[in-house]
């Protein structure tokens, strides 16, 4: 689906990305972890195509991913951003319609009508209600399922997300990884996320990069990367690893150095 | 549409020879060929009055005006910057160099009329590089440090035009009352010359104006949806500057309608740039209009500068959405 080959990124003269390879393939949900600075945004920036690596290549099903028509390609591929949608006058249904834009010609019009396709993905993400509402009165979290509202109508094949559950509280971390797991297992989507909660990275991908300063530190599934070893020299965090209770899946503790402080009874 | 129709025919038939209602509309019907009565006269210089100076005059303010609204609306929506418009960002100032450069030398004789506004546009979009690079000094370019650099390459740029206007012979007045923003002795060639860029420039602004929405969410959302962001930034960026280049050479600078109408239409509308630019072009049409109307009747048969009348009540306008972003901001309801 995608591949990333020998992948450098330069900016100024400090090297941000150095030599990434890997490939993801069709419906699979691949997980990009590392610590605050390591590149993982700008990985994702280089994936989308949004720009383009100093050297190397971003294949898109065998293309070169900067060659294809940003139209074209945006039909393909869907970002969510960080942050979600910011504070605008246009109403929910205005935004989610926004991602309609890559079918439209100059008229706005397209060649299938799309209102059902808008309705449902409004639906799905519980913002019926709140549909004529300007999204400047929503909080961090409604925005949040606007924007992937939006990302939805795209039909995308491949989706990118970035740090999707940042502000956002945990109910609605795992709602919204929820909803984008079970779409990519109803449609076959490719998903690559830049996760920070190393624990939801593990559950919801089948494969994980850990980027550190610019370079692949380990690659691999979730049994692979989730071992102390790594995590104390990548995160600088002394941790433990246990099965989690229902699934089995290794989920991270993390094991401070200074003892709790004593209970007063 | 019909509110822009109504004050033509109001606009018409005020003015300062006083010529009554009837005769103003008997003379224009009179000119249509198919309801020419060869049983009333007219007198030729109340003729020309009518289809030479008002006719063309009105067509002039409802172009100059649309072609203002259209690049205010342009500006603020690339630059995601209430607060630009072609005056406030000193492109109008650096149109009125080129123009003025080519009034008081008198170089109006190279290619004809057009040599005015191709200099001023190449003027301009000089100066919109100037106050870009003046306002990107750390990176990020904010809302207030862009007006603010405008506002300093205005004044510069203002002193240059009157240093060139008093080295100038003999043509002073002329092109004083043309700084501050005129409509007066202008003709039909000038109609000629504006029509086709409003005409032109209203679809092509149109077809920017979804991309214009999806700015609004910001670039690197636009950018995903497949906008190509530079290069669209970069094309509606030169059509509002070529749209106040070739209102600026016929009208002089006259402020703040590139803020006001756009403004005013986003108030009524929304925030959709489909509806906004098209609305835009119409209500600058009318704004205009209805300034230049003001300006040529209130102390008829003094003039007063078209420019004055707009800053009257452009420049008020301007204070309080400046006023309302403080309030928000401190606010902060919405960052």
């Amino acid at each position: 689906m995608i591949e990333a080959k020998q992948v450098v990124k330069r900016i100024g003269n400090r090297d941000i990305l150095q030599e990434i390879s890997f490939s993801v393939g069709i419906g699979r949900m691949y997980g990009i972890i590392g610590p605050n600075g390591a590149g993982k945004t700008t990985l994702l920036q280089l994936l989308s195509g949004t720009d383009a690596p100093t050297s190397g290549e971003v294949l898109f099903q065998g293309q070169a991913i900067t060659s294809i028509k940003r139209k074209d390609l945006a039909k393909r591929v869907a970002v969510l951003q960080q942050g979600g949608i910011p504070a605008a006058a246009f109403t929910v249904r205005e935004v989610v319609q926004m991602g309609r834009f890559p079918f439209q010609n100059w008229l706005g019009e397209e060649s299938a009508d799309s209102e059902q396709l808008i309705d449902d993905a409004i639906e799905t993400m519980g913002l019926t209600a709140l549909a004529n509402r300007q999204v400047d009165q929503l909080s961090g979290g409604e925005r949040q399922r606007v924007a992937l509202a939006k990302v939805m109508v795209q039909e995308p094949e491949l989706l990118l997300l970035d740090e999707p559950t940042t502000y956002l509280d945990i109910g609605y971390q795992v709602q919204l990884l929820d909803t984008v797991k079970r779409w990519q297992q109803e449609r076959q989507l490719t998903v690559i996320a830049v996760l920070h909660d190393l624990n939801l990275a593990a559950h919801y991908c089948d494969e994980l990069l850990v980027l550190q300063h610019g370079r692949t530190a380990a690659d691999g599934p979730p049994s692979a990367i989730m071992k102390p070893e790594l995590i104390l020299d990548v995160f600088g965090a002394r941790a433990v690893i246990l099965p989690h209770p229902e699934t089995g899946v290794p989920q991270l503790l993390l094991a401070p150095s200074v003892p709790p402080s004593e209970r007063r009874s | 549409m019909l509110l822009l129709a109504g004050s033509i025919v109001v606009s018409l038939s005020i003015g300062s020879s006083g010529l009554p209602l009837a005769d103003v509309w008997g003379i224009l019907i009179h000119q249509l060929p198919w309801m020419s009565d060869p049983s009333k006269q007219w007198d030729a210089s109340e003729i020309a009055i009518v289809t030479q100076l008002r006719l063309s005059r009105v067509l002039l303010a409802v172009f100059v005006g649309a072609c203002l609204a259209l690049a205010g609306s342009g500006f603020q929506g690339v630059l995601r910057n209430p607060l630009a418009d072609p005056f406030t960002l000193g492109v109008a100032s650096g149109c009125s160099v080129g123009a003025a450069f080519m009034i008081v030398f008198g170089y109006t004789a190279w290619i004809g009329l057009w040599s005015v506004p191709i200099v001023a546009f190449g003027t301009g979009l000089v100066t919109l590089v100037i106050v870009f690079a003046l306002s990107r000094a750390r990176g990020a370019m904010n809302v207030e440090s862009l007006i603010l650099s405008g506002v300093i390459v205005q004044a510069f740029l203002g002193a240059i035009v009157s240093f060139m206007v008093s080295m100038s012979q003999g043509v002073i007045n002329e092109v004083m009352f043309w700084l501050m923003g005129s409509l007066s002795t202008r003709s039909w060639e000038h109609v000629q010359l504006i029509m086709p860029f409003a005409i032109v420039g209203s679809p092509l602004m149109f077809r920017y104006a979804q991309h214009l929405n999806l700015f609004v969410l910001g670039e690197r959302h636009a950018a995903h949806l497949g906008v190509n962001v530079e290069r669209t930034k970069l094309i509606v960026l030169l059509i509002s500057t070529l749209l106040t280049a070739v209102a600026v050479s016929i009208a002089g600078v006259v402020g703040f309608v590139g803020l006001v109408v756009p403004h005013l239409i986003r108030l009524l509308v929304g925030p959709d740039y489909r509806i906004i630019v098209p609305l835009s072009a119409i209500g600058g049409g009318i704004y205009l209009l209805w300034a230049d109307t003001l300006a040529r009747t209130v102390l008829s048969p003094k003039e007063i500068s078209l420019g004055v009348v707009t800053a009257i009540i452009g420049a008020p306008f301007f204070a309080y959405l400046l006023y309302r972003r403080k309030v928000q901001q401190g606010g902060g309801a919405s960052a």
